[in-house]
């Protein structure tokens, strides 16, 4: 387990460090997660197994991901004050801009999905 | 032998109490969700907060005081990041037949969240200083807050707004695909992720494996695409 937990700290540490080195414009936990993943595919190809470990935290983790976003949600409640005069407003903002985001997106990939099966089947 | 009242005293100024508090409430908020069948208004995150929160208020805790101890869960949410890693690496297969998708799906739902918030902002006369905090909502947190102040909004009403994203997309996710008969879990966790980042991905994971994992994707991909969008919108808003 302690080993999975390092190789995950590993590669948030490799990511940050990339991002605070080279400017991107991108999260450093992001980076990571290219970074993991490229070194899981080497790993394969080389024949090195230490990724069972890496699983087994990482699916635990994942499973509870929720949990990391508890302390900040108590926070929403604590900062209420800054959205309290424009509830209303903002709350409505925020579901029909969900619901929007929601559809246009889920269109896209399944209208995308579908010209590649037709593409497909006329090949 | 001390009071009851000294050991509260003491207790309640110290990071364990807040942090085991924290850890427990989830286990039982992952509990009542499961018996209520996964009821999306039964959302773990949700059910969770409301409780912290009035145990906060009825005690007259701090917030500070309380993420003290909660800091160290909170602080998990990077390497929880990073372990998205994994199932990509399990189901490569399966993600690069849908790299096209994802591709498409990624632009115009990254644009759409943020446009949506600068029509429906002006529609609901949000002021202009709201307005660019509200921007990057979609991504996840510690990107979106980043993304707001650069821009000159308001770092922590993003993290509000973030957060109540998250669980407004989580909640509804499930209802609305049901409703528009939407059977493609793979495109259903997508847009999941990408309004809701590590939120609606907590949800997806709940539903069914595929959405997670396409979830978790959605979201990662979705803070880089923010933080390219939102800088755009913001130079068009001023103008």
């Amino acid at each position: 387990m302690l080993r999975g937990i390092a190789a995950l700290l590993l590669f948030q540490l490799l990511g940050e460090s990339l991002v605070f080195l080279t400017r991107l414009p991108v999260p450093g936990p992001v980076v990571g997660i290219v970074l993991l993943f490229a070194a899981l595919q080497a790993g394969r190809r080389f024949g090195h197994s230490g990724y069972p470990r890496i699983e087994a935290v990482a699916d635990s983790m994942l499973a509870n991901l929720g949990l990391m976003f508890v302390p900040a949600g108590v926070g929403v409640v604590a900062l209420w004050g800054l959205v309290e005069s424009q509830a209303a407003a903002i709350i409505a903002v925020l579901v029909l801009s969900a619901v929007f985001t929601l559809a246009i997106t889920v269109w896209t990939f399944i209208g995308v999905r579908r010209l590649m099966a037709r593409a497909g089947e006329k090949r | 032998m001390r009071s009851p009242i000294e050991l509260w005293v003491y207790l309640s100024t110290s990071p364990l109490i807040w942090l085991t508090l924290t850890v427990c409430t989830w286990i039982a908020a992952t509990e009542i969700s499961q018996r209520l069948r996964r009821n999306p208004l039964a959302n773990p995150v949700l059910i969770s907060v409301i409780f912290l929160s009035l145990v906060m208020t009825a005690f007259g805790i701090p917030f500070e005081t309380f993420f003290a101890g909660a800091q160290f869960v909170h602080f998990l949410l990077g390497p929880a990041t990073v372990a998205i890693a994994v199932p990509l690496y399990r189901n490569w297969e399966n993600v690069k037949k849908l790299l096209l998708p994802i591709a498409a799906a990624l632009v115009v739902g990254s644009l759409a969240a943020v446009a949506s918030v600068v029509v429906l902002g002006q529609a609901f006369g949000l002021s202009q200083e709201v307005m660019i905090s509200f921007l990057p909502k979609s991504a996840t947190a510690g990107v979106a807050m980043a993304i707001s102040s650069e821009m000159g909004g308001n770092a922590s009403l993003t993290a509000v707004l973030v957060i109540l994203t998250g669980i407004i997309g989580a909640v509804i996710v499930t209802p609305f695909m049901n409703l528009m008969r939407i059977q493609d879990y793979a495109a259903r966790g997508f847009a999941a992720g990408l309004t809701s980042h590590g939120i609606g991905t907590a949800r997806a994971y709940e539903v069914n494996a595929t959405a997670g994992l396409f979830a978790g994707i959605a979201m990662a991909l979705n803070a880089v695409a923010t933080s390219v969008v939102v800088p755009l919108a913001t130079s068009l808003l001023m103008h």
